[in-house]
């Protein structure tokens, strides 16, 4: 899409592909305007490279003071709208300063790109890559074409992974000991655990796990704290007694779960916990929240 | 009330809607192959089954038409499963349903097609379905859902023989997989009880029983387990059930389960673990109604003994009667507040059973009567009809049995039990007593046993303390006497000697009766002691005067005693009838003076005590009947009766009586295989005496009514 600083009408059209169009996986995301399309999908350390097709429109002629192609990895906060902060910012000249009158392809090429951090797509932040092409004119304004990428990073399983296991309660009224197999989790993972009742002095109505997603963004005075529930899973329906036991089976494929980020870029972190609920005949809730660790396992085939 | 039923019906038709309409675009949802619609569509159907507002024979009904709809999308699994879907991601997809009710039926659902494609293990599926189910502690729905699991699993057992069995399935895992679910079901219907507000306790109790056929399954299931031999049985199964039975604490599923296990499982096994069923009961909660339990195994154990005569030695081999009486015991001795029929009623089961399996055990039935004895004993004598119609189906029951008053006889406790009834039932077992003697013509042969036997039926025989003569009504009384007059007939023995002491013993008693049962008892007892006479005559000459033995002349003066006794009614044409025939018989054994004296008797009967006319006239053909018989009197004996009897005749009050009279009494002089009674002048002159008679007879006729009464008479003195 042509972004135009200070003409009425395209002078040319700007195309971006990628070397590996054809073979390599593509992901949706979902554009400003609300469309999605699919865009490729990379990882930190590899390759980009592709072409950039420039096209003058009708017999126009392109007159510009250079080509250049950056890739970029931009932090935005909503509410700080239009402000991005540039975490990455890597730039090939593609072309001196000249004229192009027909259709002109300039191949490009970013190897092993750091890119430390994953799209993200938030409530109130977000965190995009995008490959930025600019034919720059002094007047007339530049032409500025983008392209979206989307960057996500495995993690191996992790070599300590120890379970959660807690007793809580209320004096007198509720002891509860529950345990979950991790306490870190990949994207399609199960978990698996039970919860066993200690005491049981009120009545209780049900029981949900609740997988809740804390988006932090700004420090200090300026922290914004936008809290998500994803999944609402019951585990139980009617009152226990003293004794049982309550299996839990939750897989985490159907949610839409992204890895924990933690303290990204000094900007924000986005964290998983697990919500247990109790809810009581008269509808009062009793909850205890656990922090877990999500991660993107490498994918097997 | 009736409100919250409107509201029922309102909640479960609007349950219904919501099912159907699920279903509906279920259908839809397989009918395009849409996968994933259909789990939305059907998780949206079950979730009807979510709700709190039905009782469970509504909510029964709403399960029931969801349990159609699953067996339609169990196919389109099955299909599915075929068509190369994998299985597997089946049972994950499903589990990703929200709400956990939903999300375990289609599990359940998904888990029969998964057991039945054989990708994984039966007892893998079968346990995971079982422990997830878990999740569901509402007593109904879980319940529900519990069956559901049941009913799915059910023919996919890896039972002995069937296709899912394999080398790490085995039977086993499915009784653990049945005992699992068994236990977690009782558990949730337990709970039922103490939920809700106290004043709805009725209200639970009767959904709980609702229910309870639902728990029961599981036990059916297991019952039905090729697998589930003997071993099987004695050191899992029945355990574990019985753990559960004990440490459940509830009255209702106690009841209901120990009545299952003896139901659902062979009679074989419980004779072989009767100590371990047997020992279960006193750790029951004392409210639960242990008799019926433990009557009810001992009919079936007494079923399973009359069955075959081959399984009576396991029996004996397992000592059930002991473990049984000592159960009894036990039970007995713990619930204290225990109703005597309560009581009783065990008693009378467990010698149901005795009599059944031991019936040449005497000394077992004696003792199984002597423990109700001392029972009885410390409720004194019953009042209440329950128990006394039960104390006399105890009784009956060795009766019916050995068809021998006999054997019972023998049963020294026998009678102690009868001392427990009241007057009247002690009647109504007396009565039966006797029917059964006469029912099976049993033969009571010594005095000894007649005693005992009296001892039984004495209500009958005499007034027992406290008896109202007002009580009982009339007819009841000849019905009663009728039945002992029978009796006398199979008091019988072979043996004069003894048949001279059965007399005397009943003889005894009978004196005993009271003005009342002497007109019914007396008669019976010389007909017998006729009978014995008649006997003796024939071997007369064979007996030498020893003192000791029974000779006719004995018999004669015991009988004249008796008739004697009549004289208190007062019975005197009885009593008169019945020394004529004591005449007759001493006739037939010539002896004369002892004839004589029975005749002297029924004279001085008829002078004093006879005064109706009626009865005059008859008691005097009957004299001159039996008089015209007698071959064994002198010449001057038979005159003396003689010429008194014609006296007699004259003296009857009516003419016509007088004239038929004296004509009988011409028969007197003149006996054709008689030589000496040849006497044609006395007969002429009875003749024209009566002659006389019916002439005036006839004269006052004439002058009073003018009938033709008296021409009669003429011609039956022709006749004569």
């Amino acid at each position: 899409m042509n972004y135009l600083i200070g003409a009425f009408k395209p002078s040319c059209n700007i195309s971006i592909t990628f070397a590996d169009g054809k073979s390599r996986k593509q992901v949706p995301i979902k554009k400003e305007n609300g469309q999605t399309v699919m865009v490729p999908l990379f990882q930190s350390q590899e390759n980009i490279s592709g072409k950039i097709s420039i096209e003058p429109l009708q017999g126009k002629k392109v007159e510009h003071n250079g080509v250049k192609i950056e890739l970029l990895g931009q932090i935005e906060m909503y509410f700080d709208r239009g402000n991005f902060y540039d975490f990455t910012s890597l730039v090939r000249e593609l072309d001196v300063p000249g004229e192009i009158y027909e259709r002109k392809t300039f191949p490009f090429e970013f190897s092993t790109v750091e890119m430390p951090y994953e799209t993200y797509n938030g409530v109130n932040v977000r965190l995009r890559y995008v490959l930025k092409v600019t034919i720059s004119r002094g007047y007339g304004g530049s032409i500025v074409e983008y392209q979206d990428f989307v960057v996500r990073n495995y993690t191996p399983p992790p070599e300590i992974n120890n379970s959660i296991k807690m007793e809580v309660g209320i004096e007198d009224c509720l002891h509860i000991e529950f345990e979950y197999n991790k306490s870190k989790y990949h994207l399609k993972d199960v978990i698996i655990g039970k919860i066993y009742f200690l005491l049981v002095r009120i009545k209780i109505k049900n029981m949900d796990l609740e997988i809740r997603r804390r988006e932090s963004t700004g420090s200090g005075a300026n922290t914004h704290v936008e809290t998500e529930t994803l999944a609402k899973f019951e585990l139980m329906d009617g009152a226990p007694v003293r004794g049982e036991s309550i299996p839990i089976r939750l897989f985490l494929s159907p949610y839409e779960l992204t890895p924990t980020h933690r303290n990204i870029n000094n900007k924000f972190s986005v964290k998983y916990y697990l919500n247990l609920v109790l809810v009581d005949e008269e509808d009062r809730r009793y909850f205890k929240q656990q922090e877990i660790t999500v991660y993107r396992l490498p994918e097997t085939s | 009330m009736v409100e919250r039923a409107e509201d029922e019906e309102k909640w479960l038709a609007a349950g219904i809607a919501g099912l159907q309409q699920n279903a509906f675009y279920m259908h839809r949802a397989l009918d395009s192959n849409n996968l994933r619609d259909a789990l939305k569509y059907s998780a949206q159907m079950l979730s009807e089954l979510r709700t709190s507002r039905l009782s469970p024979h509504k909510y029964y009904e709403l399960y029931m038409r969801a349990f159609d709809e699953l067996r339609k999308l169990e196919m389109f699994f099955k299909e599915e499963a075929r068509r190369g879907c994998s299985i597997i991601d089946l049972y994950e997809l499903v589990q990703h349903a929200g709400n956990i009710l939903p999300r375990l039926y289609l599990l359940c659902t998904v888990g029969s097609v998964y057991i039945k494609s054989k990708e994984a293990p039966a007892k893998d599926v079968l346990k995971d379905l079982v422990e997830m189910c878990r999740g569901i502690q509402h007593p109904v729905r879980g319940l529900f859902l519990r069956s559901y699991l049941s009913q799915v699993s059910r023919d996919k057992l890896p039972d002995i023989g069937s296709e899912y069995e394999g080398d790490a399935d085995t039977v086993v895992d499915a009784v653990e997989f049945l005992l699992q679910n068994f236990t977690e079901m009782n558990k949730l219907w337990v709970r039922m009880q103490h939920q809700g507000p106290a004043r709805e306790k009725e209200k639970r109790e009767k959904e709980r029983s609702e229910l309870r056929d639902l728990v029961g399954k599981n036990l059916h299931v297991l019952g039905q387990l090729e697998g589930v031999d003997l071993d099987m049985y004695k050191e899992t199964v029945l355990p574990r059930v019985l753990e559960q039975v004990v440490n459940c604490k509830d009255e209702i599923a106690q009841f209901y389960l120990m009545d299952c296990i003896i139901q659902v499982f062979p009679d074989e096994y419980h004779l072989q673990t009767l100590e371990t069923l047997l020992g279960a009961c006193p750790q029951l909660q004392p409210s639960v109604d242990i008799k019926t339990v433990l009557s009810q195994l001992m009919e079936r154990l007494s079923n399973y003994a009359a069955s075959s005569a081959e399984v009576l030695p396991e029996f004996l081999q397992v000592e059930a009667f002991s473990k049984l009486s000592n159960a009894i015991w036990k039970v007995i001795e713990a619930q204290v507040d225990m109703p005597i029929f309560g009581a009783v009623t065990l008693y009378s089961s467990l010698l149901t059973f005795t009599l059944h399996v031991h019936p040449d055990r005497l000394d077992y039935v004696d003792q199984v009567l002597g423990a109700c004895v001392t029972k009885l004993s410390s409720a004194g004598k019953l009042e209440d009809s329950k128990s006394t119609k039960q104390i006399v189906a105890l009784l009956s029951a060795p009766l019916e049995k050995y068809n021998d008053i006999v054997t019972v006889l023998k049963l020294s406790n026998y009678p102690r039990v009868m001392e427990y009834l009241d007057n009247r039932t002690n009647k109504v077992m007396a009565i039966v007593i006797i029917q059964s003697i006469m029912k099976n013509k049993t033969c009571i042969a010594t005095a000894e046993k007649v005693e005992a036997l009296f001892e039984l039926i004495k209500g009958l025989i005499k007034d027992l303390d406290g008896d109202l003569h007002d009580e009982l009504d009339d007819e009841d009384f000849k019905e009663e006497q009728n039945s002992v007059a029978r009796l006398i007939q199979m008091l019988y023995s072979d043996d004069p000697d003894e048949m001279l002491q059965i007399i005397c013993a009943v003889r005894k008693h009978f004196l005993t009766g009271g003005p009342q049962r002497l007109p019914y008892t007396i008669p019976p007892l010389v007909f017998s002691s006729l009978k014995l006479i008649r006997k003796l005559q024939g071997q007369d000459e064979n007996v030498v005067g020893e003192e000791a033995s029974a000779s006719p002349k004995k018999i004669f003066q015991l009988l004249n005693q008796t008739i004697e006794a009549l004289s208190v009614v007062p019975a005197s044409e009885l009593a008169l009838r019945l020394y004529l025939q004591c005449a007759e018989a001493a006739n037939d054994c010539d002896l004369e003076p002892v004839a004589y004296e029975f005749f002297t008797q029924a004279y001085i009967l008829y002078e004093e005590e006879i005064a109706d006319s009626k009865a005059q006239v008859t008691a005097l053909h009957l004299i001159v009947g039996t008089l015209q018989r007698m071959h064994v009197f002198g010449v001057e004996n038979r005159d003396t009766l003689t010429h008194k009897a014609t006296g007699y005749s004259a003296k009857l009050l009516k003419k016509p009586d007088q004239c038929r009279a004296v004509y009988a009494c011409s028969h007197l002089f003149w006996v054709d295989d008689q030589d000496s009674i040849r006497d044609g002048e006395r007969v002429l002159l009875c003749l024209k005496r009566a002659l006389r008679i019916a002439n005036a007879a006839q004269q006052m006729a004439n002058v009073t009514r003018g009938s033709s009464g008296s021409a009669t008479l003429f011609v039956e003195i022709l006749n004569k």
